[in-house]
């Protein structure tokens, strides 16, 4: 982009040429920085986007990451066999019903043994989660034999500790600080000194379904959700898709009623979600009668949405197949049948594997039908079944972010970590499968 | 007994009809297996099919009426004065199912003659379950033997297999019609139900959206209004905004990666830019709360203006970011299918790079281009996530980005989730707006196709 040269003076008036070539001269500087003004402008929507994607990520990346961690009390509980089984007949139903909460608190508060009023009290007990007492009773419940002994136990600490520990409060707020009372925080900062409280592995946000108290909420409820889900979307797109693309690519003519078909395809690639889940609500639930929040109604309508884009797929690799494959076949007696399954379709398995896990990722991440069908009711427990009602990630990912309490958003974020890594897993098989059994002909 | 099982078992006897079935060919082919007309496991399969398609044919009627025979039979003994009224008895047969199902009823005491009703369900529903497993097996060894008996050298059981294979590659290949069937009847029947309660031209024509409807005559805020205009403005703003921010971006990145870009560079920034497109649309939702909605609002007060935290600027724009590949992809494909040879024709003549793209190789790719953005508007008005985190609920008239609107998907969502009552104006008028969103994305997308296929200039 040199500047060009201007000779000014040196242009007879008469010369037609010569004036062409100046005006092109005079408009050079004009067009380079255009030009140059293009290709930035060029640059920046390139870089837009990546400062979206490194934005989204970070964001994303630096609130979910402080889920794995979550604070917890160390407790010297001392397993008292009067208190806890005064018969001693080491009786599950009586081992079960015996006050773990009284024993938690009554814990803590030897650790404190200043505070002696009852407000006090109470208040040094909302440190701990209501999950504490649920975990020192699960311990006692798998191994009574602990009954009369003494063991130290890290119990789960409450959300707004949590939060404080995490630096996500102001800890001299007026009024306390989010939600704890100055006394609180006091006690806090001892438990801190003695090494009583930390952040520590939380194994609840892995293992457990949802809770309303975040620090006893995970996300694990919502994985089985979404696997039995993609369980029964796979296990009904891809046959239903890969024998739709085999009729369309080896059996039907053209006329009029496969056209038909191919342009239903397409159009049911654009509609939108909602859509779908407009039609499992009205034809699944209420007209078929189907239970409504379960895996089985969202992994058909999930199917319904996800059979384009496998047909597509499939399709394409089927046409990958050379002719000269079939027409081998054929040339050596075998039927039309034979020759598209036993030689044809084993060529384009891996192509038709690729769309189908594709497919799959793109189900896992949809929400919208689901609320539709009612996979967005709370549901503590977790579904062991098509028929269990259950949630999925996506939705858990929605009902979570809805949360006011602050403890869930770095859940939210954790949860959509967690999709992500799913997904990501499943576009990395995808792509090591196409570049391990793609053949070129 | 269960369905599960039930099939499994089937399975289990098919497979021994195979085995049954091959053996049977090659006795009566009588040791020279030439006289067969089809290869042995040809006959295997045939017994097999036969052995169970009847019985899975017999299984899905079954379950398809067991409920509804059942429900009747049971609702024949109740007392008369729980049979009388409509909505009396659904609301016992409700509590009978639950029952049945192990569930709590509502109050301690339960009914006699509903616990009765519930025992005589439970009762049936064994018996139906029986019988149904015991006529399930007969069909299976009764086609399965009749198929076995068949088989003799000149029967062709290759054809016979082919046809059912055959039978079933159709069928798959319908579901794509049913399923646009499905959708038009299931949102088109709830939508005429609602237009006899409400005239089509409030709904169309109206200027007030407000869809809670009182209970009681003297309930505040519950006017019941429909008119979806407010609805539309919104959507139409957000996917603006959102098209604003994504055909630029998008556009400008397709023309940078493939006519500026060097190798190099495209391997790297394509896949990151469709890394946008992988995002589940629930993230861009809590993305848009978590980062953009503050970003936006903050900036507001920094220039003196007031946005709403829940602005049609900010879900418009994450949707934005979220069609930025969609634009950038399909303008991709359209820009590299221009050849080369009008590019060097324009250079020949002196063009430089950015004249010949924006004189010569975008209008040759238009219409593509064209079609790519309608495509991609479709898609932003049916995007529902981001909106639902993003936008507000209320309906406001305005054209103004910095307030809250609301849009079609929206609204859906809020009539339908959680309770609701069926035939009740306010859940009819949820798929009165799903037949209006079907039908605006249906449209925009055969203009799209349309248009891409009318001004596609072919090249050799």
């Amino acid at each position: 982009m040199s500047k060009p040269v201007q000779t000014p003076g040196a242009r007879p008036e008469n010369a037609p040429r010569r004036k062409t070539i100046d005006t092109v001269r005079a408009g050079l500087a004009r067009r380079y920085a255009r030009e140059r003004r293009f290709r930035f402008f060029g640059l920046l929507a390139v870089t837009i986007s990546f400062i979206f994607v490194a934005l989204l990520f970070t964001s994303i990346i630096a609130t979910g990451h402080q889920a794995i961690w979550q604070t917890q009390i160390r407790l010297d509980v001392n397993f008292d066999a009067q208190f806890l089984d005064p018969e001693g007949k080491r009786e599950p139903k009586v081992l079960a019903a015996a006050d773990y909460s009284g024993l938690v608190k009554k814990t803590l508060a030897e650790a404190f043994p200043e505070v002696t009023a009852r407000p006090d009290k109470r208040m040094l007990s909302d440190l701990l989660s209501t999950g504490a007492a649920f975990q020192v009773r699960e311990m006692v419940t798998s191994d009574p034999d602990l009954i009369g002994k003494k063991q130290s136990v890290w119990v789960t600490a409450n959300d707004t500790v949590d939060m404080l520990i995490k630096g996500h409060v102001e800890r001299n707020a007026e009024g306390g600080a989010g939600g704890l009372q100055q006394k609180q925080v006091a006690w806090i900062d001892q438990l801190v000194q003695k090494g009583q409280l930390e952040k520590r592995f939380n194994k609840t946000f892995f293992t457990r379904g949802d809770s309303r108290e975040p620090e006893l909420a995970g996300i694990w409820g919502a994985v089985a959700g979404s696997f039995y889900t993609l369980l029964v979307t796979l296990m009904l797109s891809f046959p239903v898709g890969v024998a739709a693309a085999i009729y369309l690519e080896e059996f039907a003519k053209t006329n009029p009623w496969t056209d038909l078909i191919e342009v239903n395809i397409n159009n049911l690639a654009a509609v939108p979600s909602i859509v779908f889940g407009l039609l499992g609500l009205a034809v699944f639930i209420n007209f078929f009668g189907m239970p409504r929040s379960t895996p089985i109604v969202g992994g058909i309508v999930l199917a319904l949405m996800t059979l384009p884009v496998i047909i597509v797929a499939s399709r394409a690799a089927l046409k990958a197949v050379p002719p000269s494959i079939r027409d081998g076949a054929l040339g050596v007696g075998a039927s039309k049948v034979q020759t598209v399954f036993h030689h044809v379709v084993p060529l384009a398995m891996p192509g038709m594997l690729t769309g189908a896990i594709i497919g799959m990722a793109r189900a896992l991440g949809e929400t919208a039908p689901l609320l539709m069908i009612g996979m967005v009711a709370f549901i503590a427990d977790i579904p062991h079944g098509v028929v269990d009602p259950a949630t999925g990630l996506p939705v858990q990912i929605y009902l979570w972010a809805d949360s006011p309490e602050r403890a869930f958003m770095e859940r939210t974020s954790a949860a959509i970590l967690v999709l992500l890594v799913f997904m990501v897993l499943m576009n990395s098989v995808a792509v090591v499968l196409r570049k391990r059994f793609e053949r070129r002909w | 007994m269960q369905p599960v099982p039930l099939v499994l078992l089937l399975l289990v006897l098919s497979s021994l009809a195979f085995y049954l079935g091959r053996r049977r060919s090659l006795l009566v082919a009588n040791g020279g297996i030439r006289v067969l007309h089809s290869l042995p496991d040809y006959y295997g399969y045939y017994v097999a099919l036969w052995c169970s398609i009847p019985p899975l044919l017999l299984l899905t009627a079954w379950l398809a009426f067991e409920p509804a025979i059942i429900t009747k039979l049971v609702v024949a003994e109740l007392p008369r004065e729980m049979r009388e009224s409509e909505q009396r008895l659904s609301l016992v047969v409700n509590d009978i199912t639950n029952i049945v199902k192990g569930d709590e009823v509502g109050g301690q005491d339960v009914d006699p003659s509903i616990q009765a009703a519930a025992e005589r369900y439970r009762h049936l529903q064994g018996l139906s379950g029986t019988s149904l497993a015991l006529l399930a097996l007969v069909f299976a060894i009764g086609s399965g033997t009749y198929a076995l008996r068949n088989i003799r050298p000149e029967l062709r059981a290759r054809n016979r297999v082919e046809g059912v294979i055959r039978f079933f590659l159709i069928a798959s290949s319908t579901i794509a019609i049913f399923t646009t069937i499905g959708i038009v009847l299931s949102v088109l029947v709830e939508a005429i139900r609602f237009f006899q309660k409400i005239p089509i031209t409030d709904f169309i024509f109206g200027l007030k959206w407000s869809p809670q409807i009182a209970m009681r005559a003297d309930q505040v805020g519950g006017s019941g209004a429909f008119g979806a205009v407010p609805l539309f403005t919104g959507t139409l703003l957000i996917s603006g905004i959102a098209l604003l921010v994504a055909v630029p971006i998008g556009l400008m990145s397709a023309i940078f990666l493939s006519e500026y870009a060097s190798r190099h560079i495209r391997t790297i920034a394509k896949p990151v830019i469709e890394v946008l497109a992988g995002i589940p649309t629930v993230v861009y939702g809590f993305f848009a709360a978590l980062v953009v909605a503050p970003l936006i609002r903050d900036s507001g007060v920094a220039f003196g203006v007031n946005i709403s935290s829940e602005s049609a600027l900010t879900a418009g724009m994450v949707m934005g970011i979220m069609i930025i590949p969609f634009v950038s992809s399909l303008a991709d494909d359209v820009i590299n299918a221009v050849p080369q040879a009008l590019r060097d024709g324009s250079y020949g003549i002196g063009a430089t790079k950015s004249e010949t793209i924006r004189q010569v190789v975008i209008p040759a790719a238009l219409p593509g281009i064209v079609g790519g953005i309608l495509l991609a508007a479709s898609r932003a008005i049916g995007e529902t996530m981001i909106v639902v985190m993003a936008a507000g609920l209320t309906a406001n008239l305005t054209a103004n980005p910095f307030e809250a609107v609301t849009t079609v998907t929206v609204q859906i969502v809020t009539l339908l989730v959680g309770d609701q009552e069926f035939d009740s104006p306010k859940t009819l008028a949820a798929f009165a707006l799903g037949l209006v969103l079907f039908l605006a994305t249906l449209g925009l997308n055969i203009i799209a196709l349309h248009i891409v296929r009318k001004y596609r200039e072919q090249y050799e």
